[in-house]
């Protein structure tokens, strides 16, 4: 196996495996058998159109929905389920997902932050309060990621007084300071204007390019094509496509990736 | 106006806004640590844990608390009095006193509507800040004191002012069971002196005092939250 630089060695241990996932709602079937790898200093890209599952499968990786069937190994340990009542697959250990997720940060399409705190205290709740940071020490790390996505003269205020991009910049802020494995982002600029997309794109690609593990949903094409190492296109719960940005977006194999592709680059 | 009476009573009217301001403060406090059970156990996913809070609630908040006063004071009261062991006992001084059935009584109240207040105010936090509690690893105790409660509370608070005020116009009902609370002095006022009016009056405006401290107080409370909207 050739290591070239900047792409994943495949020797090492994936810190995200996802076999054979399942999800349904009821009689719907989201996901469909989905398989997965992501290593260190991956940047996985989902894309697909609506409904294709591809918000659901990120969920699934820090479990915010819990797969009906399949195996999901997160930094090399299984997440165990058990069956539950009526046969519903449940978590088996809550504390187990408790711990893996505090590994795990995510950046939702809506923010999410929490407005009855401060910019900073958005950032520093998960260290102080889930990791056991000193609240000094998780002080200045805060400050000094706030500065990096250029809010640091916010530091005070409630999020309620800042604009679509500049929360979701907290928010990216917010998903730093836990020293994640891996970042989880669900459509992070689905929600903006599109004049705020720039700067919080600028941001992401910054930190992918430090060699974070990432794994995206988003329906920025030239971002994906630009800061992938890996580009899935998932149609109706399955995986059509996988590979290098280069290969799923220029010269993918299934005709309906192309026509996906080529339909979301004209559209921007 | 004649106002000579005040010399005379003032001690006892000062002990009986005394007792109102407990039975207040007494009732507000395990009432609202009582508003949170009946609320998470509305909210709770056990079918029967839910219907049993429906249930207590709606007997709670179905009846007058006149009567509730009474079943409790003259029933319970006297029941426990028919136990020698428990008339030697040494809680016995307490449950000998009106003061503690009406404390019981007004709690129940207050964990009664204050829970429905709260239960509405926790459906009302959106999902994405709570899911946002859940992805960055807090448990579930955490996710409420620290995210769902406060978020919940913040947008009750108004009602919450409006349910305060509600709590210490009824503590007044103490003074039904022979507790001499700032209506029971006045009442002692009105007995001695054959003066109606005054009295009244005087005890009228102190709830309206009390009244304005707590609505202040709420306020107060309000300002760290800042919301624009």
């Amino acid at each position: 196996m050739i290591h070239e630089k900047g792409l994943p060695s495949m020797q090492s241990t994936p810190v995200v495996a996802i076999d054979d996932l399942h999800k349904s709602y009821g009689d719907h079937h989201v996901l469909k058998g989905i398989s997965l790898r992501a290593h260190e200093g991956d940047v996985v890209s989902l894309i697909g159109s609506s409904g294709s599952g591809k918000s659901t499968l990120l969920r699934c990786i820090n479990l915010l929905e819990i797969p009906n069937a399949g195996s999901l190994r997160v930094n090399d340990e299984e997440v165990r389920f058990r069956q539950g009542r009526g046969g519903v697959r449940e978590i088996a250990d809550l504390r187990q997902v408790e711990r893996l997720r505090a590994t795990l940060s995510m950046v939702f399409q809506n923010f999410n932050l929490w407005p009855h705190r401060t910019v900073l205290e958005n950032v520093i709740e998960a260290p102080v309060h889930v990791l056991g940071e000193k609240r000094q020490d998780a002080i200045a790390h805060a400050e000094q990621l706030l500065e990096k996505v250029g809010l640091a003269h916010k530091r005070h205020d409630y999020p309620s007084f800042l604009s679509g991009g500049q929360q979701q910049r907290v928010a990216i802020a917010r998903a730093l300071a836990v020293r994640p494995k891996v970042m989880l982002f669900d459509e992070p600029t689905s929600a903006l204007d599109p004049e705020l997309v720039g700067d919080v794109l600028k941001v992401i690609r910054d930190i992918a390019q430090e060699g974070r593990t990432m794994i995206l949903v988003t329906h920025e094409m030239a971002f994906a094509r630009d800061v992938s190492t890996q580009v899935v296109y998932l149609h109706q719960g399955q995986i059509e496509e996988q590979g290098p940005p280069q290969q799923v977006m220029l010269d993918p194999h299934s005709e309906r990736c192309r026509q996906f592709v080529m339909a979301q680059n004209n559209r921007s | 106006m004649d106002l000579t009476w005040l010399n005379d009573f003032s001690s006892e009217l000062l002990r009986g806004a005394g007792l109102t301001v407990q039975l207040l403060l007494i009732s507000a406090g395990f009432g609202f640590v009582l508003a949170i059970a009946m609320a998470l156990g509305r909210l709770s996913n056990s079918v029967v844990l839910a219907n049993a809070c429906r249930f207590v609630s709606s007997v709670i908040r179905g009846t007058p608390l006149l009567v509730q006063i009474y079943i409790l004071y003259y029933g319970v009261g006297s029941v426990l009095a028919s136990y020698p062991l428990i008339r030697g006992g040494v809680l016995w001084p307490y449950l000998r006193e009106g003061f503690w059935y009406v404390a019981l009584a007004l709690t129940l109240s207050v964990g009664a509507y204050v829970g429905e207040v709260l239960r509405s105010g926790l459906r009302a936090v959106p999902r994405g800040e709570l899911e946002a509690a859940r992805a960055y690893g807090m448990r579930r105790g955490q996710i409420l004191r620290r995210v769902w409660l406060p978020r919940a509370l913040q947008m009750v608070r108004p009602t919450l002012a409006g349910e305060s005020v509600m709590l210490l116009k009824s503590t007044a009902l103490a003074s039904t069971v022979a507790v001499t609370d700032l209506l029971g002095a006045a009442n002692i006022v009105r007995s001695q002196t054959l003066r109606v009016y005054e009295p009244l009056l005087l005890v009228a405006i102190t709830y309206i005092v009390l009244a304005l401290i707590i609505e202040k107080s709420f306020k107060l409370m309000g300002t760290t939250s800042q919301r624009r909207v």
